[in-house]
């Protein structure tokens, strides 16, 4: 650990030539190792994105159907996060000539809004500012901080002329051993560095962390780094440091999956489907998966529900259901709702979803995607009218259960597909002949996502012609994208390849159009006003 | 950070996490250099006692100073005007940079606002707001400034459920804190 806990160590003899940033750039993704520097007040790193340049990821939207998301967004490593906090302070601090460890305290009181700052700073309450932000202004500094200005950091070592009581510890020191703010509250070095370990550790302070003394002036950075030298004490102050600085600015978002150490800058807040480098794809405004074409306000109602009956979403995404026929149990175990029961002598064909027959899902008029708003209307007293809500609300929820779980095969499906390629290249088919199979399963998935988020869509929708013609648009997405499933996962054997290739990807590319036809007039509905709520607090 | 103004609280809830096991819990004392602190700490408390404050016999008499008591006289002029209470401090191992646990004790129980009839005192400096450069003569001082500005005797108006709910210990509450002028 040792060599490399130089590399984040902060540099105490740094002084205003030119200190290089000590940025790791060669280390592989972890993120315990992350290279930092925020004290850096002087000069940032010359090599910016340059050294880790591959790091740096463009990206224009992912998915440009529906709306046009050509703004780029960065997926910053946590590295590059630090070294973007640190231009902040650079671009700040160029502008107004303060210290940088002040300058980062008042940027993160304006939660790391520049111009809020500037502003401020400019305005007749600049003093008000200073000590709303709980620093002192660097006008009132004494002549000492001035003259010195290379020890690093506002704490100021004091002279060794003479000695002074600490009023943490009641020892009797010189005060060289001693460290100050400039406040001048002066305590002796190792209750500074309890004190500040005390507070990083057990209550998880990094940027509230104020001087122990009757006063409320924060701790600055370099003074933290230079006073605390426990590695561990170091590096989780860091992380705090990073942490804070994501949370509060709004352009930046975590990427939500689990231990992933990226984030993601937009110019924008809006919602918008963002691809971090791990390849989670997610909406920026509320770090859902990607859930067009419904609206961030209903899937968080959406999925609120969902947690709030959580009873019968496990009873809904159960794995096994019955046979409707012969009463056999079923397990699924593909992605595919076409369901054939196991039981030799039954060998049923029906629906997974609505466990009706199969036979007329194909056909011009057989609903599985529409609940029968009949049923509801004639729902008489309160008790029946209830229970029709709840059927409702089952209906729509089986349905987005039913993908969820389909995408949660999405692996093994890959995986399937995969051996069916190698098999084909085996059958005398080039490699380029077989990619039509990987993007066979490509544009399932999305179908599947789509549709999904549709059932969310269509639960808080109100009839109306545009919403049956949205509901024309899901059912006819839901069956072509029912038969490119049951292509993949029961048609293609090694005999029909060149047959069924043909059928594939007519299928595709059927369902592709498809998809997009439905998001396109869903967002023409939302630019329209076409849309009506079932419920009138609902605004979009 | 000391002249805080008078915080009450609304609202308190019941204690997380029981005091757990047989192990006897580490105190202050443990370690020489803030055992050192607590006995300059009370040798300035005697030799230059604050109005009203003396260090109890016990305690001078004891050996133990991680728990310590404190006679504190109500302050002329208010409505507390010679009365005796005792204020009881206990040190945890991590004192000064954890606050001590301040609570009255004995027979006599302030009727204030802020001060619960077990004894517990909703005062910000003894939790969220304490800082390690404060002390037992400083918290004494807080606690007899508090008494001294009170206007009218009365207990804290969820007195009766936090008392029947409490943990023991008053570093348990999470204590509501809100400015009300007493
Ligand atoms: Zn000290
Ligand atoms: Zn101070
Ligand atoms: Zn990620
Ligand atoms: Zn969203
Ligand atoms: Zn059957
Ligand atoms: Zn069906």
């Amino acid at each position: 650990m040792s060599s490399d806990d130089e590399d984040y160590l902060y540099d105490d003899d740094s002084d205003d030539s030119g200190n290089e940033s000590t940025v790791n750039q060669d280390e592989d993704d972890d993120n315990d190792d992350f290279g930092m520097d925020i004290g850096l007040g002087e000069e940032a790193s010359g090599s910016g994105g340059g050294g880790g340049g591959g790091l740096m990821m463009m990206v224009s939207g992912a998915d440009k159907k529906g709306s046009d998301h050509a703004h780029p967004y960065e997926v910053l490593s946590t590295e590059q996060i630090v070294e973007h906090m640190v231009d902040c302070i650079k671009e700040v601090n160029s502008v107004i000539q303060i210290p940088t460890t002040t300058v980062r305290i008042l940027l993160n009181h304006f939660k790391w809004d520049k111009e809020k700052l500037m502003e401020r700073y400019f305005s007749d309450s600049q003093e008000q500012m200073f000590a709303e932000a709980k620093v002192v202004p660097p006008y009132k500094l004494g002549a000492k901080a001035m003259v010195a200005p290379d020890l690093g950091g506002r704490g100021v070592s004091l002279s060794a002329k003479s000695t002074l009581e600490c009023e943490i510890c009641y020892l009797t020191l010189p005060k060289s051993l001693t460290t100050a703010l400039e406040c001048g509250h002066p305590y002796c070095n190792s209750c500074w560095t309890e004190y500040i370990t005390s507070k990083i550790m057990n209550e998880g302070a990094s940027q509230s962390i104020e001087c122990p003394g009757n006063c409320d002036i924060l701790v600055d950075d370099v003074t933290v780094m230079k006073l605390v030298k426990d590695s561990k004490v170091k590096l989780k102050y860091q992380h705090l440091i990073t942490n804070s600085f994501v949370d509060c600015n709004r352009l930046m978002r975590w990427c939500p999956a689990p231990d992933c150490p990226n984030a993601v800058k937009v110019q924008f807040v809006e919602s918008r489907p963002v691809k971090c480098r791990c390849s989670h794809l997610f909406c920026f405004a509320c770090s859902e998966n990607w859930h067009d074409p419904v609206r961030c306000v209903l899937i968080k109602r959406w999925i609120k529900k969902c947690d709030d009956d959580s009873e019968t979403s496990n009873w809904i995404s159960a794995n096994t259901k019955e046979c409707p026929k012969c009463k056999a149990t079923i397990e699924k175990d593909g992605g595919c709702n076409h369901m054939i029961c196991r039981n030799q002598s039954c060998r049923a064909d029906f629906c997974w979803v609505c466990l009706g027959p199969w036979e007329p899902h194909g056909s011009s008029w057989y609903n599985c995607n529409r609940y029968d708003e009949d049923e509801a209307k004639n729902a008489r007293d309160s008790q029946e009218k209830s229970r029709a809500a709840l059927q409702r609300y089952l209906f729509y929820c089986n349905r987005y259960m039913n993908h969820l779980q389909s995408l949660k095969f999405e692996n093994n499906l890959y995986s399937m597909v995969k051996d069916k390629m190698d098999e084909m290249q085996q059958h005398n088919m080039s490699w380029i002949e077989v990619q039509f199979l990987k993007k066979a399963v490509d544009i399932l998935c999305e179908c599947r996502r789509t549709l999904m988020y549709t059932y969310v869509f269509a639960y808080y929708l109100k009839r109306n012609n545009q919403s049956e013609l949205f509901e024309a648009n899901q059912k006819d997405l839901e069956n072509s994208t029912e038969h490119l499933s049951e292509y993949l996962e029961r048609d293609i054997s090694a005999e029909n390849l060149v047959d069924i290739k043909q059928k594939v990807q007519d299928k595709f590319r059927y369902c592709d159009s498809r998809r997009r036809v439905l998001l396109d007039h869903v967002h023409e509905g939302y630019d329209r006003d076409w849309w009506v709520y079932t419920s009138d607090d609902i605004t979009s | 950070m000391n002249d805080h103004p008078r915080l009450t609280a609304v609202f308190a809830r019941l204690s997380f996490g029981r005091t757990s096991g047989k192990k006897p819990a580490r105190k202050a004392t443990d370690n020489p250099k803030w055992e050192k602190r607590l006995q300059k700490e009370l040798m300035a408390i005697m030799k230059d006692p604050p109005d009203g404050i003396t260090v109890s016999q016990d305690t001078l008499e004891g050996s133990d100073l991680s728990q310590i008591c404190v006679n504190m006289t109500g302050p002329s002029g208010t409505l507390y005007e010679g009365e005796a209470f005792m204020l009881r401090f206990k040190f945890g191992p991590k004192y000064p940079f954890d606050s001590p646990e301040v609570v009255f004790t004995g027979e006599n129980i302030p009727v204030h606002p802020h001060i619960y009839s077990n004894g517990h005192i909703c005062l910000s400096i003894l939790t969220e707001d304490w800082s390690p450069a404060m002390s037992v003569q400083s918290v004494c001082l807080s606690i007899a400034s508090m008494l001294s500005s009170c206007k009218e005797k009365k207990r804290p108006p969820d007195n009766s459920f936090y008392v029947k709910t409490c943990h023991k210990n008053p570093k348990k509450t999470r204590w509501w804190y809100h400015d009300e002028d007493v």
